[in-house]
């Protein structure tokens, strides 16, 4: 591998372990049945992506987008971006109140369901589907 | 380590365990993020990911089952379907710029402007602050709409939890599973 290739690959391996840990977290909310696991799997995407955001604001050799106090700005220290910062800020906040609201959801379906996985929820639908269908053939055919 | 975390949620069984880890997922990218520079958002995401919702979730597995069932369904397709997507997201990733690259896009248009003009116009020493109460003003606006809304859609969701479990108590054959 030449040395052009090895910069590539050192300056894009944040952005690939970033999607490697969103498609773990995308994995977990298509292929696990249990609700509560969905929503961790869902946070874990989330995380990542919020990642990806920060890892693009960074500027080496930069710090923190913190000015000393008496607002003196020394024009050689290099700041990272603050923009993505502020982006994520609202992002996490607004990822806690989708991750409350689907937890209360999970409260309410075991409450109904009395189970948080999604195949015996399928098979409860199912079932009640099939018995509503049997009685109105029932009701249809005792009318005729 | 990060990625140890997500892997071992995916094959723990327990959910007790799984929330414990998505709690130390939320640690570990928060010192990932004082890494890299976002002071603000580690300790953001330190306080919420790490503390509120592990409370919230710790919660809800109060309420509802423990462990997690195994499921019949076949992992082939999802996981087939997860390699595709991140095979593409990869392919996206080629033309960006390297990381930490000072002339990439992001860093020459609004970011260095702020920077420039928060000392003079706003006058606090924290940019992230500055920007968000400030010029993003009405995004904080409407995040906190949003909160309102969602903790709205919370209450009403678990309101009357209790007196319908009481009916429940009482009455077996009319409450709970329809």
């Amino acid at each position: 591998m030449d040395s052009g290739t090895l910069e590539f690959v050192i300056g894009h391996l944040n952005y690939w372990l970033f999607i490697l840990l969103m498609m773990t977290g995308l994995y977990i909310v298509v292929a696990k049945g249990n609700l509560v696991k969905k929503i961790v799997g869902l946070n874990i995407f989330q995380t990542s992506v919020f990642m990806l955001y920060i890892s693009i604001g960074k500027v080496t050799g930069g710090t923190a987008p913190i000015f000393p106090l008496d607002m003196k700005v020394d024009p050689d220290v290099v700041y990272s971006n603050p923009l993505p910062h502020v982006l994520i800020l609202t992002a996490i906040v607004v990822g806690i109140a989708t991750t409350s609201l689907g937890l209360a959801l999970i409260i309410r379906i075991r409450e109904e369901y009395h189970t948080i996985e999604e195949d015996q929820i399928a098979e409860i639908e199912n079932a009640v589907l099939k018995s509503e269908q049997w009685a109105s053939e029932r009701a249809t055919g005792e009318h005729s | 380590m990060l990625t140890v975390t997500a892997l071992a949620v995916v094959r723990t069984r327990s959910l007790f365990a799984v929330v414990t880890l998505s709690g130390v997922f939320s640690l570990l990218s928060a010192l990932l993020f004082v890494t890299m520079d976002a002071v603000d958002v580690a300790f953001t995401e330190a306080a919420v990911g790490a503390g509120i919702s592990t409370v919230l979730m710790l919660g809800t597995l109060a309420l509802t089952a423990r462990s997690e069932r195994s499921t019949k369904r076949s992992s082939t397709v999802p996981l087939l379907a997860v390699l595709v997507t991140g095979a593409a997201l990869v392919y996206g990733t080629l033309d960006m710029p390297s990381f930490g690259q000072s002339d990439a896009p992001a860093q020459i248009h609004v970011g260095p402007d702020y920077l420039e003009r928060i000392p003079h116009e706003i006058g606090v020493p924290n940019a992230v602050t500055a920007i968000l109460a400030s010029y993003r003003g009405y995004d904080t606006l409407g995040e906190t709409a949003v909160v309102f809304a969602a903790g709205i859609g919370v209450l009403i969701l678990i309101s009357g939890l209790r007196t319908r479990r009481r009916k429940d108590e009482d009455d077996p054959e009319t409450g709970g599973s329809a």
